[in-house]
Parts: C-alpha cells; structure tokens; sequence
C-alpha cells in the first residue's frame, strides 16, 4: 500500500500516524507539507492526521482545508483514493467538503482526552471490514471541537446510506447520534475522531487500532 | 493611492445551532446576579481593509469559500 501523510503546520499526530501505516504495511509513507500542489504518483491511501493545524484559526480545519496540498487532497478523494482523516484531520474534511456536517465545540466545553469506548456501525467499508458490526472497541479521543453537528436530513442519509462507521457508546463530547466517524458517500473518505493510530501494539494499551490499518492495506495492497 | 475600504463581516451560528459558549456566558452572568438574560450566543466579527471598489459579491465569496462555515454559521456583511 502506498500512503502518505499530509503535514500542516501544528499537525502533532503525523508521525505517529506515519508510524502506524509503517508498523501495519511494512512501507513508511511519503509525508507531504501543505504547501505541496502534487501527491506523489500512484497513492492509495492519505491520512489527515490529528493536531491543531494552523492553532486552529478561525474555525478547526479551516485554514488547513483550504491550504494547498488539500486542493490535490480532494481530487484524489474524487479519484477514489482511500482518504483518513483522524481528530483534526476529521474536522480538515469536514470544512473540505469531502465529508457533509461540522465538527463544533464540545458541549461540556472541556478538552476531552481519555479512552472511550465505540460501536463499529458497519463492517462494510475499506476502513472497518476487520471489525464486525455491533463490536464495541476502546480507542482513545483527544479533542475540543468533536461534537459533530448536521441538520437532520443529513443524519438520517448517513444513517440511511449505512455511512456511520463509528459511534460513542455513550455520550462523550454532545455529538449528534453519538456520531465518532462517518464515511463519504463512495465510501473510500473516513473521517473520525478517536486515534486508532494510538493503539497499534500492545506496548500502547490495546490494538484496537490496528485492525483499521490492515483493513485498509487489505483493500488496496 | 484611494484608502482601502473597511467592511466588517460578523459571523454568527444559525439558529438551532446548540452554542455551549453562549449558554456558559448566560450561565456566568446570571451567577454575578444579572437577571433578565435569555440567551448568550458567542460569533465572531472580521475587519477587513480591502481595495476601494471591491464589490459585495467577492465579500461575500469571501465569507462562503473561508470566513464562514455555512453548515453552521450565517454572516453579515458590512460595508459603506
């Protein structure tokens, strides 16, 4: 699998991100600065990693969705490359456009950074076929602006359309429907915000993570 | 040279739009014992010094494509 990982100024998770896809795949990916107009030819995977890129002037994502390399981002996703986009990556999607809704302030107002526990929603795409629906797995969040928001039409499409792929078990930060993570309609873009990149081995707590990784390799190894 | 032209753009969330900020703001002013307020909401104001004869239409391209996230946000443009 050829992947690679988009860095923006204040990105903090990119090489721990870059660490998962090499520990998974055997294969480090390229990591692209934001001024890059061009991805490197023939990738297949792109991960968005968590941070607070550009200290998250303006709006989380904002300015990171509009830089450069995130214009190279889009049409790769329209190409159907596999797209990641974790924490801050979820919410650089979001203000993209490649997925639909916002990600806005937590609704107790606190930075919430502890393990959680998840439902997989769906066992049907390239990033959560390793899981089985109704499987409840622990993975970390790390956030201040994950309480997804859309208006209702939207979340009964993706509920409709089988695109939620993670939920919080239980409330964590006010999100609609609990929503963690939500696929695009092609479902090759997944945005959440839990950090399966966290828990690859069992150095690190759990593997949780890792089997996100080797459904992606799976796909498009 | 003409002086650049001052428009503000204020930007605030829609209605239905829950605002955990403005409701912590509600909250604090009725903890210092100001009665009578019914609801904070917290936006934003953008000042911006653009060139004299930029029209409504690029501002509020400007507004749609960065300043505001329309999903959850309205703006209002201000300019002479």
């Amino acid at each position: 699998m050829k992947a690679a990982v988009i860095v923006f100024p204040g990105s903090n998770c990119d090489r721990d991100l870059a660490d998962a896809i090499t520990k998974v795949t055997g294969r480090a990916p390229a990591m692209i600065w934001h001024r890059e107009t061009d991805l490197p030819e023939g990738l297949d995977f792109i991960g968005i990693p968590g941070g607070f890129s550009y200290g998250d002037y303006l709006r989380s994502g904002a300015m990171a969705a509009r830089s450069p390399v995130m214009q190279a981002v889009i049409k790769a996703a329209g190409q159907g490359r596999a797209v990641l986009g974790i924490c801050n990556g979820f919410q650089v999607l979001t203000e993209a456009g490649l997925l639909p809704g916002a990600l806005m302030r937590n609704a107790g107002l606190d930075f919430v950074c502890r393990d959680v526990t998840l439902t997989v929603e769906t066992s049907q795409s390239i990033f959560t076929s390793r899981y089985a629906a109704g499987e409840q797995v622990t993975i970390p969040v790390a956030h201040h602006d994950g309480n997804y928001t859309a208006d209702a039409t939207t979340l009964d499409r993706l509920e409709g359309e089988g695109r939620i792929a993670f939920r919080y078990a239980e409330p964590v930060n006010g999100s609609a429907r609990d929503i963690a993570g939500i696929l695009s309609d092609a479902g090759n873009v997944l945005g959440m915000m839990p950090h399966p990149e966290r828990l690859i081995e069992p150095e690190q707590g759990g593997t949780d993570g890792r089997r996100l990784f080797e459904a992606a390799m799976m796909a498009l190894a | 040279m003409a002086a650049p032209m001052k428009i503000t753009v204020t930007v605030t969330l829609k209605n239905g739009v829950l605002d955990p900020q403005g409701r912590a703001i509600e909250s604090a002013l009725k903890g210092l014992g100001f009665g009578g307020v019914e609801g904070a909401r917290v936006g934003k104001i953008i000042e911006l010094d653009v060139a004299d004869g930029t029209t409504r239409e690029t501002v509020e391209a400007m507004a749609k494509q960065l300043l505001a996230n329309t999903v959850i946000e309205n703006f209002r443009i201000d300019m002479p």
